[in-house]
């Protein structure tokens, strides 16, 4: 049966060729845009998670009352002994203290007055001790200019604001900021070299220092303002059992610098944005399928108006209603499968350009608020193999169904007589 | 009946209205006790924070409103830190960095090593009848003084408050509380002189409390230790090369 099905629809292009163009069509968009969205998806957790959140993030809870203040102030103290703990206990994990602070990055000219000032956003980060930040702010690749700091006393600036405040390699520069405590902090550095992440809101102000300069600039000796915790890989449930079981032991409502555990997705509305990501794609899945079975139900109608002969004969020589019925919809499947295997290899051919070549959407991002880099990528996964046939058949098989009906609706007394004219 | 009615309410509110002094010239009067042509004074000040409590030392220099000197004897980590303030230019230098950085523009806003005060108030011009507009509108017992309660408005645009509400020591003209508002009429600080000491014909404060009511935290206490009026100050004290020495 199938066999007779496939031979009619290669032998009679005109059945075949017009729905597996629309359904190829789309398709390739749904195999195109599923896997645009989840190198979006992948790209935004990746560079929040490098930049901000980690995967796990351990603050203190009066800091996270003011989190997006990043109040170093109410940081983390004892440091090394709650890294030691975190190892203990979750040996899967790697955990990194960071130091966020904001301050004036002062230049001075020859004679010490101020040349050029501009704000800058500080991170302090373990810079000599592994290369696990090296790695994870993928400083080797952002580095602009000059070298990476190997000794103390030497910065990062972004390329952006040494532009901006005619910064060179070398030149002595003075961030003024406060202490843990509130007072003033004032810290010479030596600028070693320039960076460019192609993160908008990184590229605009950062400063990047080795964690021990900034603790003793700050007066933070062993305090941080947050450890991030890394897995392996990312992924969620881990993430949210980890935090639960971390935030029953050790978060005390009555100790506001008890400590307290979020995971990635609690943290700065990434609820929010990943939900709507996912929102966004069914939508889309959804929006497609409904307006393929639109444009497929009038092709089939067309159709069996075009083999309307055909179908008389066929009721005529005794097939049933039903069986005819059940075979349009078996050449639908036939159909479905058939373009969304094209659509889907056509998809998965542009997918993969645009995961390795990307698309620069700098210029449309200049004044973003959020971490996301610059450049756009897709992310080809199992799924996008299969996502395309979910709409392809269900869309083709939908559209035979609707049109299909017009069968029921012959009068087999009338066939011969139709046959006739 | 109704007439001397009428009259009875007219004097009660005459005799009222002519028990409160003129606002200026109390203010003035509070001028005249809190500010003199220099001063040279040790003091105190301890930060209240949510982590504890920090205790600076703090020598200073001052010579009519424009021009003062002070430099942080203790803690370690302060000490050597110098602020300079000529006119509405305030300068810090700080001992670690060996720079000298002015202080301008949306750093005036921050708090000053710490403490509820900001670099701002410490530019504010000292004489209030200066920058102020003053009307007596209460009088109320604080501390077991009787105080008139004056409301400040600015009559100058570079405020730092709009307005401030003063409880005035109505026989020593010291400003026993004070509450500052900004434009949109919000509580931003209140100090309060918790104890006053007298010197010569002034009573001067000697303990007081400032509170930035959007900071948690217990507030700064300032403490003067010793003051000295109307005594010589080198003018090499007031120059940005003092910073450096």
């Amino acid at each position: 049966m199938l066999k007779f099905l496939a031979k009619g629809l290669l032998r009679d292009r005109s059945r075949s060729l017009f729905p597996i163009m629309i359904i190829a069509t789309g398709v390739i968009f749904t195999v195109l845009m599923y896997s645009w969205m989840m190198g979006f998806s992948t790209m935004f957790i990746r560079e929040n998670a490098r930049f901000e959140t980690g995967h796990v993030k351990i603050v203190t809870r009066a800091y996270n009352e003011l989190i997006d203040q990043k109040p170093y102030d109410l940081g983390l103290m004892n440091v090394t002994e709650k890294i030691d703990m975190l190892t203990n206990e979750y040996p899967q994990m790697h955990w990194q203290p960071r130091i966020y602070f904001g301050g004036l990055l002062d230049l001075p000219d020859e004679n010490g007055e101020t040349l050029s000032q501009g704000e800058v956003i500080g991170f302090g980060v373990d810079l000599f001790s592994d290369s696990f930040e090296l790695e994870l702010l993928n400083l080797n690749e952002a580095l602009s200019n000059g070298n990476l700091p190997f000794k103390q006393g030497e910065i990062l600036i972004s390329q952006e604001i040494a532009d901006k405040l005619g910064i060179n390699i070398n030149d002595k520069v003075t961030i003024i900021g406060s202490t843990m405590y509130g007072s003033m902090a004032m810290n010479n550095f030596t600028v070693c070299g320039m960076v460019r992440f192609g993160v908008q809101a990184m590229d605009r102000g950062a400063v990047i220092v080795d964690i021990s300069d900034v603790r003793w600039f700050l007066d933070m000796e062993d305090s941080a303002s947050e450890i991030l915790g890394f897995l392996p890989e990312y992924k969620e449930k881990p993430t949210l059992e980890i935090a639960d079981v971390f935030n029953a032991k050790y978060n005390d409502e009555n100790d506001e610098f008890s400590d307290i555990m979020l995971p990635l997705r609690k943290q700065s509305n990434m609820e929010f944005m990943l939900d709507t990501m996912d929102d966004r794609l069914g939508m889309f899945i959804f929006v497609f399928i409904f307006i393929m079975s639109l444009v497929l139900w009038n092709s089939g109608l067309m159709n069996g108006i075009r083999r309307y002969g055909e179908i008389g004969v066929r009721l005529a020589i005794g097939e049933s209603k039903g069986h005819i019925y059940r075979s349009l919809i078996l050449e639908s499947i036939l159909i479905g499968i058939a373009a969304t295997i094209i659509g889907t290899a056509i998809g998965l051919v542009f997918s993969y350009l645009l995961q390795y070549k990307g698309f620069d959407m700098g210029s449309l991002m200049k004044d973003a608020e959020i971490i996301m880099g610059s450049t756009m990528r897709a992310q080809v996964t199992p799924v996008s193999y299969y996502i395309g046939f979910i709409p392809g058949v269900i869309a083709s098989v939908i559209g035979a169904i609707f049109s299909g009906i017009e069968i029921y609706k012959r009068n087999t007394a009338q066939l011969f007589k139709e046959l006739e004219t | 009946m109704r007439k001397i009615f009428i009259i009875i309410s007219l004097l009660i509110a005459i005799t009222l209205f002519a028990e409160f002094p003129d606002g200026n010239e109390l203010i003035r009067k509070v001028d005249d006790n809190m500010y003199s042509k220099n001063a040279v004074s040790t003091s105190r000040m301890i930060v209240h924070g949510r982590r504890g409590s920090r205790t600076m030392e703090i020598k200073s220099w001052a010579e009519g409103e424009n021009r003062s000197f002070s430099e942080y004897l203790s803690p370690p980590r302060d000490a050597g830190t110098k602020m300079l303030k000529l006119e509405d230019k305030l300068w810090i230098y700080n001992p670690s960095s060996d720079r000298t950085i002015q202080i301008s523009g949306h750093m005036l806003r921050q708090s000053m090593m710490g403490s509820d005060l900001s670099y701002e108030d410490m530019m504010e011009e000292n004489e209030l009848i200066k920058i102020y507009n003053a009307e007596v509108t209460e009088e109320e017992i604080i501390n077991e003084r009787d105080c008139w309660i004056v409301l400040l408005t600015a009559k100058v645009e570079d405020a730092a408050y709009q307005t401030k509400k003063v409880w005035i020591d109505k026989e020593r003209y010291l400003p026993l509380r004070e509450e500052r508002f900004g434009k949109s009429g919000k509580l931003l600080k209140t100090t309060e002189i918790k104890e006053v000491f007298r010197i010569g014909k002034r009573w001067y404060p000697k303990n007081m409390v400032f509170k930035d009511v959007l900071k948690k935290g217990k507030g700064t206490e300032f403490i003067i230790d010793s003051i000295e009026f109307d005594v010589e100050i080198p003018e090499s004290r007031f120059s940005k090369a003092a910073l450096r020495k």
